[in-house]
């Protein structure tokens, strides 16, 4: 058996909160060049963490994610044309204080990664995109929006990022600002003073499948700590415990969030993923958009199902779909045992004349085949709570 | 956790102890506590021959899969049934309750090159100093 704690290397980055994590004992791994809590055994690991968020709120850290702001250059116009330009949702239709799920594409209409797009003005955006893909993706958005008035600044190591998410995380926020949170709808945002920070970015995002918020604060260390404790202590009465990436992994799984370099990558095309929602074709030209055009012409040769196992074992990442006939017909994406469901349940690529639900598929599972079946997704969706108007 | 001083183990964080002719297999403390919560446990059906150093079965938590290695060549006369419907057992036994599989030893002078207690848990002990430093 292999170990699975890293010890610290000075290659892998850190966010500012790294000493913290250690300091809580938390099992640390290599995420994407990033040296990350996957679980904090101190407060029950993975399996506590992620009933915490479905039932209390948790804390994560996502300082790694990238921050990618686009604004105007001599006149008003061009940062709206240039994000028009990269992504495939359509930004114009956003309000000052929206934000929107999107991705940017390649020409072939593929994945160069997802991101959430907030519109802070009139012709001012934030990029909010991942770890694993910052430097790509900052160098995709500069040469792509050189034709356009606009200015890109990278202000990823400008803030410590924490997620607090869960039915309570509103409640534990509420104790540290003076913002109104009911009145930010999901995907919408606001800027307020936490823990004493004027002007804070108070985002209602995530990446769980519950309600919860997005904080952007300054990034220096005593800050990030400070402000990482408040949290703790705010959320203690609300069941908040610190939550990893194993966590943030299961939950979105159950979620059926797409996760880059799993579900979305640079081979697999809007169409495919299932990702239709999102991507305005109407809203004009945008760079991927005639490929996607003849994609849909051409018809769909795999689609992103949800798969739950019926045989025991656990479908993971890159195991092989089989047909009844024991050939190949696909490819796991992502999978692992769901702590909310107890049950394994993975996502994968296959045609689509099996997409249908109730479908038997068998996965191939170290040289065992294991029956699954196409099942509806997501997974888990979060129970409906009537809105104060 | 203490390591009874009657098994012996490996670098791949095994253990091993033999009482009438029999070897019990498990995993270390050490072991499952870098895992994590183990959700599922492949072992090999009684009759199967263990090949000293080769894989024989895998132990899973939510994240990720763990190879197991044979510590020493054998033909397996039973695997531990409890551990499909309670895998955790793993986490909170390693060493007595969370057994993987019970072996008939067919070269017994293997056991001779694998660590004792003392040996094995100072291993560990400069594992945990380079991940803490």
């Amino acid at each position: 058996m292999e170990s699975a704690t890293t010890p610290p290397n000075p290659v892998l980055r850190k966010t500012p909160l790294n000493a913290v994590h250690r300091r809580r004992g938390a099992k640390m791994v290599n995420f994407g060049g990033w040296d990350m809590p996957v679980e904090y055994p101190a407060s029950g690991g993975l399996m506590a963490e992620h009933r915490a968020v479905r039932s209390g709120c948790g804390l994560f850290d996502v300082s790694h994610m990238g921050d990618i702001r686009v604004h105007s250059g001599k006149s008003a116009g061009g940062a709206l044309a240039a994000v028009q330009h990269i992504t495939m949702n359509d930004a114009s239709r956003l309000a000052i204080g929206q934000a929107q799920y999107s991705a940017m594409l390649y020409p072939e209409g593929t994945f160069v990664d997802d991101v959430i797009v907030h519109r802070l003005g009139e012709d001012d955006f934030l990029l909010v995109i991942n770890a694993g893909t910052r430097e790509k993706d900052i160098s995709w958005v500069r040469e792509n929006s050189k034709g356009f008035d606009c200015r890109v600044e990278e202000l990823s190591d400008a803030y410590t990022q924490l997620a607090i998410q869960g039915p309570r995380a509103v409640d534990a926020l509420r104790k540290l600002t003076d913002a109104n949170l009911d009145g930010i709808k999901n995907y919408w945002f606001t800027h307020g003073t936490v823990c004493g920070l004027k002007n804070t970015l108070i985002a209602r995002t995530g990446y769980t499948g519950e309600d919860g918020f997005e904080i952007y604060v300054p990034s220096d260390v005593a800050t990030s700590e400070r402000v990482w404790n408040a949290v703790l202590e705010a959320g203690k009465e609300f069941g908040l415990v610190p939550c990893g990436l194993g966590a943030r992994n299961t939950l979105r799984l159950e979620a059926k969030m797409a996760l880059y370099g799993h579900e979305i990558s640079e081979k697999i095309n809007v169409w495919e993923a299932g990702l239709e929602r999102y991507c305005r074709m109407e809203k004009g030209e945008f760079i991927g958009r005639a490929a996607l055009e003849k994609a849909q012409a051409a018809g769909l040769q795999r689609t992103l199902v949800g798969l739950e196992m019926i045989e025991r074992g656990i479908a993971r990442d890159q195991y092989r779909c089989l047909n009844e006939a024991g050939e190949a017909i696909g490819v796991v994406t992502s999978g692992s045992p769901s702590p909310t469901l107890g049950k394994n349940i993975a996502l994968a690529y296959v045609p689509p004349a099996m997409a249908g639900i109730g479908t038997p598929i068998w996965v191939e599972i170290r040289s065992q085949r294991c029956r699954a079946q196409v099942v509806a997704t997501p997974f888990y969706k979060r129970p409906k709570k009537a809105q104060a108007l | 956790m203490a390591y009874p001083t009657e098994y012996r183990y490996t670098k791949e964080h095994e253990w091993i102890v033999v009482k009438g002719g029999v070897a019990t297999i498990g995993i270390t403390d050490y072991a499952q506590h870098e895992l994590g919560d183990v959700v599922f446990v492949e072992l090999p059906k009684a009759g199967t021959k263990l090949a000293a150093g080769k894989i024989f079965g895998s132990v899973e938590s939510v994240k990720a899969v763990s190879e197991i290695y044979a510590p020493a060549s054998g033909d397996v006369v039973e695997a531990n049934a409890a551990l499909h419907d309670k895998p955790e057992t793993l986490n909170t036994d390693p060493h007595g309750a969370g057994w993987l599989v019970k072996v008939k030893l067919t070269n017994p002078a293997e056991l001779s090159s694998l660590l004792d207690a003392a040996a094995y848990e100072a291993f560990i002990a400069e594992k945990q100093k380079e991940a803490s430093s």
